[in-house]
């Protein structure tokens, strides 16, 4: 079949569902959406239209990177609006099927808004004030197009590139992506077509494609999304790689903690093959290239390329000096080719559209789009795709609508363990490559965690530490006991044990591990503990000098104090909840924390009824009055 | 070879291992895979199985240990009937993971990273699940358990086990 062929097939296919006469439910069924529910809402969808005077379909597709809002649903109702819902519980299914999709009623209660775009155009919700500053080219299709249906991809214009490539010379393939400026989305922004260039010259019979879907940042799951959403277009990516540097075997390696997208990937390459775009003789040029699904097995080095061969190969992840880079001697000796799954996402349409329609989006030493994963104390968490060079602010205030509550903001760290921390007054630092690198932190995986003056940050600098001293592979003694100490020096600066001078010495020896680790994780490892150095000093100072935690968390330098003018004497809530028994009542029934008993559990403050919010915390913790510190000898005789 | 730490066992029947010992799998680079098969059957690597595989492979079962070991997926020892597992990704732990994951030790009485004796409950951390707008979040089986507090915990324990859990509850009544 000729790709014509194909295209018209899928296009019918697709123009029924979508713009047909039949009614079409879509349910986002991503990970983020079952953890909301959205599989009960499925078999709810499906239950209730069985039996009705409907022709109705349903599908699952992917998601629309609104975490808050899931689980989302969306109704296409021919002659009718799109309209999106949010938060569906099984419970309004009945009223969404019996209103939209039978009758006239758009239960707009219960709607996020309209649904535009679609059939290749990127889908927006007009009536949400974040997709005016968003620029969807990755996610144009995720959380409409079904990842379960390949004939979607190719109807909105999936596939035409490779079909493109296939007749064209490596060499111009590479010229379109130079001219683009891609620069690969894994996290050190290298120029895409260089890597290829590389590659494609390299002497070798045999040459290997890998994508890294090893996503291990904590807090990033936007390789995760794009996979569970619309996987065909990283396949389309990574055979276009492969024509073009001139390989027939492909690996995803891809987190085992992801079983949904293994699932999805695997469903995507069995439709591909069975079109003949992937396999032997592709759309009949002569061109063979098999892609094969390799599960990682949890180790986050596993995402440094030389490391990830060595998984592939069946042995210790451990990454190896470079040079030579795997473009000339990579898997098995071989010349291999290593890209990021976002990146060979980009590939299809760069050809499509041409390398000026790319450059048209971004900043011009770091083109197209960025993607990030939004998350910790925002009001609109989610995923979101923006114009390279977009500030900070905008992604935090306009896209992620400000900060939770009426909390003050503090930091928002950007690039997982890898990245750095960045303070207010950096808000309008453009989120570019190079922008970031010079505040002190990285693109990296995409990760963006706000902080705001509830958290601690050098408890999350101890945090970070804690992640990369328990993933270091052991290699280079810098990483492996460099860690280990960091981590040791912030144990005792967060329970009040250390000194001045080891503010210092966290200084030096975070400059060692920079310098005296070989791959990524080790060199990037101390940028946490760096930049909150930087931008933070007053607060490690505090928890030094005055053993004060200023937000309130290191538990050591924080204690529960039970106000007693707001206590009330009838409410057992807090004794109730207290797993260890601390709280008890004093001679007015008004209740005391006993801090030698206290574990910092929380539980009491979380349990105080909000008329009363009589639990507090405390630090340093000598702000306990002495007098309602511990239980009196008294009291607990006459217990 | 003793492979100190790893649990005997023989769960597995041999024709399930033959099927995951199969001829074009002979070859070490399908080492990742196969214990990761195993694993999945078993619930576990036990040393049976791993010096099987080293006979398999036809590698020094001190390699396949050292492979086992030094990734985080492979466990030695059988999880729990209901195994739980708390989310300490970044998100999380901003939210007060940290205090989920040491009330569910306090509640189930278990250790962090071990299985009961009972082998009812075990009790993981794990890194990021990718629910990070939900955080903090925790898992017991395929139901995963979003926003969860300290107090929280109590009450999902006793949905999932009415009879063993809360045992702080019945000692502090």
């Amino acid at each position: 079949m000729t790709f014509d062929e194909i295209y018209r097939r899928a296009r019918t296919q697709w123009e029924s569902q979508y713009t047909g006469e039949i009614p079409h439910v879509l349910i986002g069924t991503a990970t983020c959406g079952r953890a909301a529910g959205s599989m009960a809402v499925l078999e709810a969808f499906k239950h209730e239209i069985e039996g009705k005077n409907t022709r109705a379909q349903v599908s699952e597709v992917g998601c629309m990177g609104l975490c808050s809002y899931e689980p989302l649903v969306i109704i296409i109702k021919p002659g009718d609006f799109s309209v999106c819902y949010h938060h569906v519980t099984p419970q309004v299914v009945p009223q969404l099927v019996q209103g939209y999709l039978l009758g006239d009623d758009a239960c707009l209660e219960l709607a996020l808004g309209t649904v535009a775009g679609g059939g290749g155009e990127a889908v927006y919700i007009p009536e949400l004030e974040r997709f005016n500053q968003e620029t969807r080219l990755l996610l144009s299709q995720c959380g409409y197009n079904s990842p379960l249906q390949i004939d979607h991809y190719i109807a909105c214009g999936g596939y035409r590139s490779l079909s493109k490539v296939l007749k064209m010379k490596p060499a111009d393939i590479v010229r379109i992506i130079e001219r683009s400026g891609l620069r690969g989305r894994g996290g050190a922004g290298y120029p895409t077509a260089a890597k290829w260039q590389f590659c494609s010259k390299a002497k070798g019979k045999q040459k290997y494609i890998i994508c890294n879907a090893d996503e291990g940042d904590p807090g990033a799951f936007m390789d995760r999304v794009l996979l569970e959403s619309n996987p065909q277009a990283v396949l389309e990516g990574m055979a276009i790689a492969a024509y073009t540097v001139g390989a027939h075997e492909g690996f995803i390696y891809i987190r085992e903690e992801y079983p949904l997208a293994i699932e999805r990937l695997r469903l995507a390459l069995v439709q591909a093959e069975a079109k003949g775009l992937l396999g032997e003789n592709i759309l009949d040029s002569g061109f063979d290239f098999s892609i094969e699904i390799v599960r990682g097995a949890g180790a986050f080095v596993s995402g440094e390329e030389t490391a990830m061969m060595a998984a592939l190969e069946g042995r210790r992840s451990w990454p190896e000096y470079r040079p030579p880079y795997p473009v000339e001697s990579g898997l098995h000796g071989s010349p291999t080719l290593v890209n990021n799954v976002k990146t060979l996402a980009y590939i299809p349409q760069i050809i499509e559209q041409g390398d000026r329609w790319f450059r048209e989006t971004g900043t011009k030493q770091s083109p197209g789009t960025a993607l990030f994963a939004l998350a910790g104390k925002l009001n609109n968490t989610g995923l979101v795709e923006v114009p390279m060079g977009t500030t900070l602010e905008t992604l935090i205030y306009g896209i992620g609508g400000g900060i939770r509550g009426d909390k003050k903001f503090k930091g928002v760290q950007i690039g997982g363990p890898s990245g750095g921390c960045l303070p207010e007054s950096l808000l309008n630092t453009p989120v570019d490559f190079d922008s970031l690198k010079e505040a002190g932190a990285i693109i990296g995986s995409g990760g963006v965690i706000v902080m705001d003056e509830d958290n601690c940050l050098v408890d999350t600098a101890k945090f970070f530490i804690d992640f990369s001293q328990r993933e270091s592979c052991g290699k280079c003694t810098h990483c492996r006991i460099g860690t280990w100490q960091m981590l040791d020096i912030l144990e005792n600066i967060t329970t009040g044990k250390a000194s001045v001078a080891d503010l210092d010495l966290l200084k030096d020896l975070a400059e060692d591990v920079k310098s005296g680790s070989l791959c990524s994780l080790g060199k990037m490892a101390p940028n946490p503990v760096l930049t909150t150095l930087r931008y933070y000093k007053d607060e490690y100072q505090a928890h030094v000098l005055e053993k004060r935690c200023p937000a309130r968390v290191c538990k050591e330098l924080t204690a529960y104090y039970i106000l007693p003018e707001k206590c009330e004497r009838g409410c057992d809530h807090c004794v109730l909840a207290c797993p260890v028994e601390a709280i008890f009542s004093d001679d007015k029934g008004l209740k005391v924390v006993d801090q030698a008993k206290c574990t910092r559990c929380g539980s009491c403050e979380l349990v105080c009824p909000v008329e009363y919010n009589a639990v507090v915390r405390l630090s340093p913790v000598n702000l306990v009055p002495p007098d309602r510190r511990t239980r009196p000898e008294t009291t607990s005789k006459e217990l | 070879m003793t492979l100190r730490g790893a649990q005997p066992g023989g769960n597995l029947p041999g024709e399930t291992l033959s099927r995951i010992l199969i001829e074009e799998r002979r070859h070490t680079r399908h080492l990742v895979d196969i214990l990761q098969d195993i694993q999945a059957a078993e619930g576990y690597l036990s040393r049976d199985a791993l010096l099987k595989v080293s006979e398999f492979l036809d590698v020094p079962a001190s390699a396949v240990w050292g492979v086992a070991t030094f990734y985080n997926q492979f466990r030695f020892s059988p999880l729990g009937r209901h195994p739980v597992r708390v989310c300490m990704g970044t998100a999380c732990h901003l939210a007060g993971g940290r205090l989920v994951l040491e009330a569910m030790s306090r509640e189930l009485e278990i250790e962090i990273d071990s299985t009961g004796e009972d082998e009812e409950f075990s009790l993981e951390r794990v890194a990021c699940i990718g629910c990070c707008a939900l955080a903090p979040v925790l898992t017991v089986g395929a139901d995963v358990y979003p926003r969860m507090t300290p107090p929280k915990v109590e009450e999902i324990l006793v949905t999932i086990k009415p009879a063993g859990a809360s045992k702080n509850k019945e000692k502090r009544k």
